[in-house]
């Protein structure tokens, strides 16, 4: 038993109970944490209470929510009441939430039971989990190499078959970049499809919150569960939540998918062999009944660039109030509240999060902020309006999520630049806060990769439709194995 | 009036005064989260995780502020944008949870509009802005030197703010006194705010510099701040022009800083100078999307808007034949003006309306130490006091007396005269028995009236109100008393 939607339908015909899935998850988080470290904190009495909440309800008869009883990890940026939520960093370390996300209550409500809270890259800034204030993740396909980041403990763990969903975020690629690590699905939705309140912002005009799943399906069925507008975040948006399952296709007929020219000569150049499975992907796609249409993203190649003044000129912002003075991590200063201040800051953030608040701070500050922050901006337009005029021409963009498949451990943590490329083919969505996903796409040197999926704001259905198509027909995440489930001998 | 007490030297040298001024509004819930907007509670009683910045939490902007802001510049004359937006101010303090404010920027909800002096002077609004009020930190200990720990109170933390900034168009402390009263009183008529400056409801910082009379550029300014009263900004503005003066004179130079007023001192000190002043790296706040505002919505609130008090001012002197002066004093508080208006339509009698309440009713109100808000009297109550004396019913005089007790016990006017049996005697039968006793009791003074004595007249006619009780109509007694004198 694998996915979500399979455990779920043993629960609601009582061939498990909820408690049997929960004990189950937590079991084997406990026996692979030792390889992967994917928690910061495992949730067992949390877990159990609702599991049992869950049996007790089932056996009145009670019509439960879509994914009753079936475990979830959620990535420990998300506000859990009662629980201490950190976000990867010392700074608090001790903080527990006096609330719940909006995303957590409404995964309560559907029936998940959540047994943990997964490791990330301090305040979602990475690619590789390495920056985590606590351990480092491993893939769970290879575990001298990253899951990917910032989303990497949700990654590792549903890509090692302990729970079917994680719930992940995604700023630049943090969702889909360690989705494709580990061979799961990973979607971003639209920027404000999906409620930010009781999420730890990183950088506020990127941040979603999205699935990461064993299928396409469970994707579909937790993002209806979690989309919606929420009167607590004013940039979700007031559109009505589609079907997603229902809109989940076997076929691409009548479809146009467009390729991207630029992404198509950058992969070529920088690694033929991952250009050639993705060369395959489109075939499939094509096998499947789609139309490939060739599409230009004329201002992509600038999303790096741009998104490295947006992101960190708002954390450094968001990330003002860790001051000490009222929660987290206080460092007793000498007399005034500034040093306290001081103090408590270069204790508590590690040396990722300090650079990208010194260059926020930076494109922030009076004399640069025109040249910066607003140039930033006009060309955030410029990358949306190619996003419109492509999706003008197709139905879908289909193209790398990644540029390599998980790297090891320490390779790109002495060059930030190395490891920001790693989010060349994901950024570009974020800027134009498009909904993107990655789907695995098959293997490089034992590696899974991953396609990404593109639609325009708010269709979801019409993604995850294809990404569902092209997922049935290939089924390359269950194709193999991965290393540590082999070793476990449990999950599928 | 205080314009022509303006400051200046014998080098003559004029003062160059623009206010902002911070104005908590009196919304139900705070700014960006529900929390109650009270003052006066418990510390930290009134807080949530939104107000006390804690992770995860995001803002939701409070429409009835956007609301409240948008009346007051309506009522000021202001254009209200069709689209603006909020900004973070960016800066440290620990009385500020996020260490970032969130206010308005480079577009304001309103811009322009003015506030005309009743001494003549229009100063004119440079723009209107909305945002939250921060905490409040009280240094804990004796005073601030030996204190050695600071608590802090959230109940004020994300209060809405609104903050009016005028144009430097005032040359006097004593303008920027009236500019405030004026303020004030079209606050409190559009109901946004408490406006009480002790409380904070309503607090001012001045940029103040001063330049040789008849310059048109402006001179360099300091900005004074922790002004807590109208007194104090008075004292303040007089001691700043002062000590730039006395500056100018001994050839300094007038550096651009941010200087506190020191009460008990009375002075003025430095606190911060422009090298040192804070970028405050302001930027679209990324949580809040835009604000839009309708035309039609704008159409709305300008019909819901009440009488303003200059309006009101005038109404009262055309319509109902106040004084000007009258009509001032009136239309000083909304409350005040609607109780005068409902007695003057309960009486139809604006003028004697008026005479009553800055007359006997404030004399009563001021011995018992009431308002007219804390007052049980009902405005019918006066009106019908007001009738019985055009009626004939009491005489002037009994009128007087029962003002007092409706004043401050809010008695029925009608009800007391019926009790006590103060009713007007006008029955001219009861009247001359009372004459005719009076005359038969007074042969001497009868006799001297008769000798050519008048002031004799007056006597008997005291005699027979007094054997009334005061209560005979006294034009009756004096034409009977004529009419038998013969």
């Amino acid at each position: 038993m694998k996915t979500g939607h399979e455990i779920a339908d043993a629960i609601a015909s009582k061939r498990l109970s909820a408690l049997e899935a929960a004990e189950a998850a937590l079991a084997n988080a406990q026996s692979l944490e030792g390889e992967l470290h994917a928690y910061i904190r495992l949730t067992p009495e949390r877990a159990r209470a609702q599991a049992r909440a869950i049996d007790a309800r089932l056996k009145q008869g009670e019509r439960l929510g879509p994914l009753a009883g079936v475990p979830v990890a959620v990535k420990d940026i998300f506000c859990v009441s009662g629980e201490i939520t950190t976000a990867g960093s010392k700074i608090l370390e001790n903080f527990r939430a006096p609330y719940s996300a909006t995303v957590v209550r409404k995964l309560d409500e559907a029936g998940a039971v959540i047994i943990g809270k997964t490791n990330m890259d301090e305040f979602a800034m990475g690619s590789s989990c390495e920056n985590s204030a606590f351990f480092k993740t491993r893939n769970p396909w290879d575990t001298t190499r990253v899951p990917g980041g910032s989303s990497g403990g949700s990654a590792s763990t549903v890509g090692a078959g302990t729970v079917p969903i994680g719930l992940g975020t995604d700023t630049g690629g943090s969702i889909r970049e360690p989705a494709a690590f580990c061979n799961i699905v990973g979607v971003k939705p639209t920027y404000g499809r999906v409620s930010r309140y009781g999420m730890i912002a990183f950088a506020s005009s990127l941040d979603q919150a999205g699935p990461m799943t064993a299928d396409v399906r469970d994707a579909a069925q937790t993002l209806a569960v979690i989309a919606g507008h929420d009167p607590m975040d004013s940039t979700s948006v007031d559109v009505p939540v589609d079907d997603y399952v229902s809109a989940l296709r076997s076929d691409l007929r009548g479809t146009r998918v467009g390729i991207v020219t630029e992404f198509e000569e950058q992969i070529g150049r920088s690694d033929p062999a991952l250009a050639a499975l993705y060369k395959a992907a489109y075939a499939d796609l094509q096998r499947l009944g789609a139309q490939l249409v060739d599409v230009a993203l004329p201002h992509a190649r600038y999303g790096l660039a741009t998104y490295y003044l947006i992101a960190p000129a708002e954390c450094s912002s968001n990330l003002a109030r860790y001051d000490g003075a009222r929660y987290g991590l206080r460092v007793e200063g000498d007399g005034d509240v500034y040093s306290m201040f001081e103090r408590t800051r270069a204790a508590g953030f590690g040396d990722e999060v300090k650079r990208r608040i010194i260059l926020g701070t930076y494109a922030l500050s009076a004399g640069y902020y025109d040249a910066y922050y607003v140039r930033a901006q006009k060309i955030r337009t410029l990358i949306k309006r190619d996003f419109d005029e492509a999706f003008a021409r197709c139905d879908v963009i289909a193209c790398p999520a990644v540029s390599c498949p998980a790297f090891e451990l320490g390779a790109k943590t002495q060059d930030p630049v190395a490891m920001y490329l790693m989010d060349y083919f994901t950024i570009p969505m974020s800027l134009a806060g498009v909904p993107a996903l990655s789907v695995p796409a098959g293997y490089v040197s034992g590696l899974p990769v991953g396609l990404q999926i593109v639609a325009p704001a708010f269709e979801e259905s019409r993604m995850l439709g294809v990404a569902h198509a092209y997922e049935q027909a290939t089924r390359h995440a269950w194709a193999q194995t991965p290393r540590v489930a082999q070793r476990a001998g449990s999950a599928s | 009036m205080s314009g022509q007490t303006g400051v200046q030297t014998e080098e003559s040298y004029e003062a160059v005064i623009g206010l902002e001024v911070h104005v908590e509004l009196s919304t139900q819930s705070k700014m960006f989260c529900g929390c109650r907007n009270e003052f006066g509670a418990q510390p930290n009683t009134l807080v949530c995780p939104v107000c006390l910045g804690m992770p995860g939490t995001l803002p939701v902007v409070n429409r009835r502020a956007v609301e409240f802001l948008c009346k007051t510049g309506l009522a000021l004359g202001c254009t209200v944008a069709a689209r603006s937006k909020f900004d973070r101010k960016n800066y440290f303090y620990p009385d500020m949870p996020k260490n970032y404010q969130i206010s308005q920027y480079d577009m304001p909800l309103t811009t322009g509009g003015a506030v005309q002096l009743p001494s003549g002077r229009l100063v004119r609004l440079n723009r209107i802005h909305l945002e939250e009020d921060t905490g409040k930190n009280i240094h804990a200990g004796a005073s601030m030197a030996a204190s050695d720990h600071t608590l802090i109170d959230y109940n004020r933390a994300g209060v809405p703010l609104m903050e009016i900034v005028t144009e430097p168009d005032l040359s006097t402390p004593e303008q920027a006194e009236e500019y405030l009263g004026q303020l004030k009183i079209v606050l409190s008529y559009l109901g946004v705010s408490d406006v009480k400056m002790h409380e904070g409801s309503l607090r001012c910082d001045a940029n103040v510099s001063i330049r040789l009379t008849g310059e048109t550029r402006l001179g360099t300014k300091a900005e004074v701040k922790n002004m807590n009263s109208f007194r104090s900004v008075v004292r303040a503005l007089h001691f700043e022009i002062e000590r730039q003066q006395a500056a100018v004179r001994n050839g300094e130079r007038i550096v651009q800083e941010t200087r506190n007023w020191d009460e008990t001192r009375g002075v003025t000190y430095s606190t911060r100078s422009k090298e040192q002043a804070h970028d405050y790296r302001y930027f679209p706040d990324p949580d809040l999307v835009p604000l839009t505002i309708e035309p039609s919505t704008i159409e709305r609130w300008r019909l819901e808007m009440p009488e303003l008090p200059l309006a009101k001012r005038a109404r009262f002197v055309r319509d109902l034949g106040l004084s000007d002066y009258e009509a001032g004093i009136l239309t000083e508080e909304r409350s005040t003006a609607d109780f005068f208006e409902a007695v003057a339509a309960a009486a139809k009698e604006p003028k004697q309306a008026a005479n009553w309440m800055l007359g006997d009713v404030r004399r009563c109100l001021e011995k018992h130490s009431l308002t007219l808000a804390s007052s049980p009297m009902k405005p019918q109550q006066l009106a019908d006091l007001i009738l019985s004396v055009t009626s004939g019913k009491v005489s002037g005089k009994v009128a007087k007396e029962i003002c007092e007790v409706v004043v401050a016990e809010g008695a029925d006017p009608l009800a007391v005269i019926e009790q006590r049996g103060l009713a007007q005697v006008t029955d001219a039968g009861a009247i001359k028995q009372i004459v005719a006793d009076v005359l038969a009791r007074n042969g001497d003074s009868v006799a001297s009236y008769k000798s050519g004595k008048v002031k004799a007249l007056e006597f008997l006619v005291g005699q027979v109100m007094k054997a009334s009780r005061g209560k005979a109509n006294i034009e009756i007694v004096r034409a009977m008393l004529l009419e038998q004198l013969g």
